[in-house]
């Protein structure tokens, strides 16, 4: 695995350069400590309305010509936020690089928040909601992440609440740029045709001169222990039945998060970690596709954690099979739950789960934007130390530490099961 | 193994010199170009089982078929296939399209082995088990009872019912629920055992294995199939464009947004103008933030999140087309401005600036397409399917830059009519 350097510089801004000559190709990242998680009530989805101002330009760089220049290099860019950070990236032809090291310093510091652009953009992240809500999978997930969550801010999606959209004005989505978009809140992860020491002399020309801000503040709302199995449902159009049950599930720093990831693997098929390229492998031999889908109790099934700071989900989504009622399907999920609870599982199906997660890192590593991912990824949650130590993590997980977790965190009462009940369906319920 | 120490960009792209192709005695073509960077391989490939062959009251059937063939064969069943695959963290899959069906597969190279060999077991001894042909049945009609609930993808099939009429192109590849519920086991055994065979069959397999092993795995495991029944593909009926507009709305109540899918046909993927109308959609919908219907209707109207054109050319006429989602009340308006910018495109086409804009575009982002195994399958399929010409990627930025404003134009011209607009929204 090739090198990485790390360096911090005097403002407080993170650097993680990685060289990968196999294509004429940088990937330049700027990650920024701030997401959902630092949102309260009556602005919730502010984090993801800032993400989007931050295409509508600096007084160097307009919005048109941003756009333009980007593109007109062949180069790839786009913006993430999420539960606990919010990225931004631009991969372009290596000779190509130094505009988006220009673009992102100046756009960390200088963007303008133009009330009209504001404006306009409120109906268009308006209508992002809008064709969110047209899926019945978001509904029933942002139920179920709403009754999970009733003190910590995990509680609401990123994209926000509708009722938010409508209040949060350009003073608040400004002073919420200006108080986490700062170099000692920020890493820049750099992958590709580079030489380091040269990266790193561009990198210092453009950030250098950004002064720190002062340390931004934390919403620390820890969530208590869930007192019971909650069960909701959410009915709305369509044929088909869903169910969404999560689980209280520790963050990616915590040692459990291994045999978790484990256990993932036999119970619904591994996941990949990669956001981009690689892409991953079936789960028609996971133990709930046999028990449900190939009983005829549901038609698919998937399941998995996401890497975050704070304790969060484990996630199983089943689509119910037409000719199967809810009730059926979750008895067959307690059953599967029980047997990983009760028996062991073999060393086998851990060292098989774990050749699974080897092939999908190497998948992932063909594509120099994802190593790129990977670096700052990383080190929103944990470090990049703790993706270097993934797959020895993952091997050196034991079969008592598979049913270990089962026991602890699949229990019913710490989870939220919810059911979407098609309106369309026999019984009319809505 | 080979390492590839800062190669110059040209030398990057797949040509001649590191392209192997081979035609096997009973018809496959064989592509293969090799890419040591990490030790994983991608697979993929197309047959002439498309869905043209379906009949109209079993449409889907050559769907339902390719799905069906990873449900069990004569060496394996339904679990040991999956357990063969999944426990290396393989992949392999089918789909179908119009003129064809196609797999795609990765694995780590050790194990590319194993892929031809599920291939090929998959493709030659399917049984078709009846009650996986059952659970299967159930999931497509699930998938259909889904899709009737996509508005973007209803949106969509019902484009394509107003554009193409009693054209073939007019109907979804995946059926109906009532189509699908009319096709038997039977059906799926007669229909692999007439279309499945050598014939017009073409496989790429890009990454880390050498291009003549490559070859020599895909001899072992495919060279000696044949089918003598094999048919030719059905012709295609001339296609005529709609002489006035056409417009329909599918209702589908309790959704929170309309989708919008307006426009009309394109070039075929082979057609000298096919570049010029890519570089004029890209003017239009897609350069940068969308090209001029993204900067209308989101940047400066706010009235959707997504807003673009796209231009689908394959071996017959396509579609060049406009979508969009919006909220219910704003609909008219973009479809008002939508036109607006049709009728601009049209009477004034691309300028010099936005031309060279798209042409720097198109050049300056091929290597970022071609950096992974599978976009360099994907370009390999690419120029076998179209006769694009083993060096197509490196003459490629000549090609782009010989387009002109004038070209753009005529194109656009020739196939956007905004008077004649096909019109289809699907939501609440």
């Amino acid at each position: 695995m090739p090198e990485i350097t790390e360096i911090k510089l005097q403002n407080g801004l993170k650097i993680l350069l990685k060289e990968i000559h196999t294509a004429p190709i940088i990937s330049f990242w700027v990650w920024y400590r701030v997401g959902s998680r630092d949102e309260i009530n009556g602005q919730t989805g502010i984090s993801h309305w800032v993400e989007h101002m931050q295409f509508k330009g600096t007084p160097r760089f307009p919005a048109s010509v941003l756009d333009r220049a980007i593109s007109r290099d062949g180069g790839m860019w786009n913006a993430f936020t999420y539960l606990d950070w919010t990225t931004y990236f631009e991969t372009m032809p290596a000779d190509k690089i130094e505009l988006a090291l220009h673009l992102e310093a100046d756009r960390m510091v200088n963007s303008t928040f133009d009330p009209q652009e504001v404006a306009s953009e409120r109906t268009v992240v308006i209508s992002e909601r809008e064709g969110n809500e047209n899926e019945p999978l978001f509904l029933l997930g942002e139920a179920v992440q709403a009754a999970a969550f009733r003190v910590h801010p995990y509680h609401h999606e990123v994209i926000g609440d509708l009722a938010d959209l409508h209040l949060i004005s350009r003073d608040d989505l400004y002073n919420h740029y200006r108080t986490y978009y700062t170099p000692n809140n920020a890493v820049v992860a750099v992958a590709g045709d580079f030489e380091t020491q040269v990266m790193l002399q561009k990198i210092r020309s453009f950030y250098e001169d950004i002064p720190p801000g002062p340390e931004p503040p934390r919403l620390v709302r820890e969530e208590p222990p869930q007192r019971g199995e909650i069960r909701l449902t959410v009915e709305g159009p369509g044929e088909t039945t869903y169910i969404q049950t999560a689980y209280h599930c520790p963050p990616a720093a915590h040692p459990d998060f291994f045999p978790l990831t484990v256990l993932d693997s036999l119970l619904t098929g591994p996941s990949s970690l990669n956001m981009f390229g690689g892409g991953g492998t079936s789960n028609r031999t996971s133990r709930l596709y046999r028990a449900l889908v190939e009983k005829d109790l549901a038609v698919s099934v998937g399941g998995g954690m996401m890497a975050t700071i704070d304790p969060y989900l484990y996630n199983i989504t089943i689509t119910v099979h037409p000719q199967r009622k809810p009730e059926e399907v979750l008895i067959a999920l307690d059953t599967e739950i029980g047997r990983l609870q009760q028996e062991r599982v073999t060393e086998a199906e851990v060292a098989r789960a774990i050749k699974q997660a080897r092939a999908l890192f190497a998948y992932g590593s063909e594509n120099i934007t994802n190593q790129a991912f990977w670096l700052g990824y990383a080190e929103m949650f944990a470090s990049y130390q703790w993706f270097l130590n993934y797959l020895e993590r993952l091997a050196s997980v034991t079969p008592e530490e598979v049913q270990r977790v089962a026991q602890t965190y699949f229990r019913p009462q710490n989870r939220v099961v919810g059911i979407y009940l098609p309106s369309g369906s026999g019984d009319k319920t809505a | 193994m080979k390492t590839n120490p800062s190669p110059s960009p040209s030398h990057s792209l797949p040509g001649s010199d590191d392209i192997t192709r081979a035609v096997l005695d009973n018809g496959i073509v064989v592509l293969a170009r090799a890419n040591f960077n990490s030790p994983s391989v991608y697979l993929s490939g197309y047959f002439s089982a498309g869905s043209l062959f379906d009949p109209h009251e079993k449409l889907g059937l050559a769907s339902f078929t390719a799905s069906a063939l990873m449900r069990g064969t004569q060496k394996r069943d339904f679990q040991e296939i999956y357990d063969a695959l999944e426990s290396v963290a393989a992949h392999l899959g089918f789909s179908t399209s119009v003129h064809s069906s196609g797999f795609s597969g990765r694995a780590l190279a050790e194990d590319l082995p194993l892929l031809l060999d599920l291939l090929s077991d998959t493709l030659r001894e399917p049984l078709f088990p009846e009650t996986q042909v059952e659970r299967l049945r159930a999931q497509i009609l699930t998938g259909l009872a889904i899709r009737a609930q996509d508005t973007s993808e209803m949106a969509r099939l019902v484009f394509d019912e107003l554009l193409y009429a009693d054209h073939p192109y007019a109907r979804p590849e995946d059926g109906f629920p009532e189509t699908i519920q009319n096709i038997t086991v039977n059906d799926l055994i007669q229909f692999h055992r007439i279309h499945y065979g050598p014939r017009g069959m073409v496989i790429t397999i890009v990454g880390a294995v050498e291009p003549q092993q490559a070859v020599e795995q895909v001899r072992q495991a495919l060279g000696g199939w044949q089918n003598p029944l094999q048919p030719e593909p059905p012709p295609l009926p001339p296609f005529c464009p709609p002489d006035k507009p056409r417009r329909r709305h599918h209702a589908i109540p309790g959704k929170s947004q309309v989708d919008i899918d307006m426009g009309g046909s394109g070039p075929m993927r082979r057609d000298p103008d096919y570049l010029a109308a890519a570089l004029g959609n890209s003017v239009l919908g897609q350069f940068g933030l969308m090209g001029r219907i993204g900067d209308i209707v989101r940047e400066r109207s706010g009235l959707a999140y997504y807003a673009y054109s796209s231009l689908n050319a394959g071996l017959g006429p396509g579609t060049w087309d406009v979508c969009a989602g919006v909220n219910p009340s704003n609909l008219e308006k973009a479809v008002d401005l939508i036109r607006g910018e049709l009728i601009r495109f049209v009477t004034e086409g691309v300028t010099e600036q936005e031309l060279a804009d798209s042409q720097a575009n198109f050049i300056g982002r091929l290597p970022l397409s071609l950096e992974s195994n599978a976009g360099v399958a994907n370009a390999l399929l690419s120029i076998e399917r179209y006769g694009l010409g083993l060096d197509y990627y490196r003459e490629y930025a000549g090609l782009v830059q010989a387009v002109t404003p004038e070209d753009v134009l005529a194109v656009a011209r020739k196939f956007i009519d905004p008077e004649r607009l096909v019109i289809a929204t699907a939501g609440p």
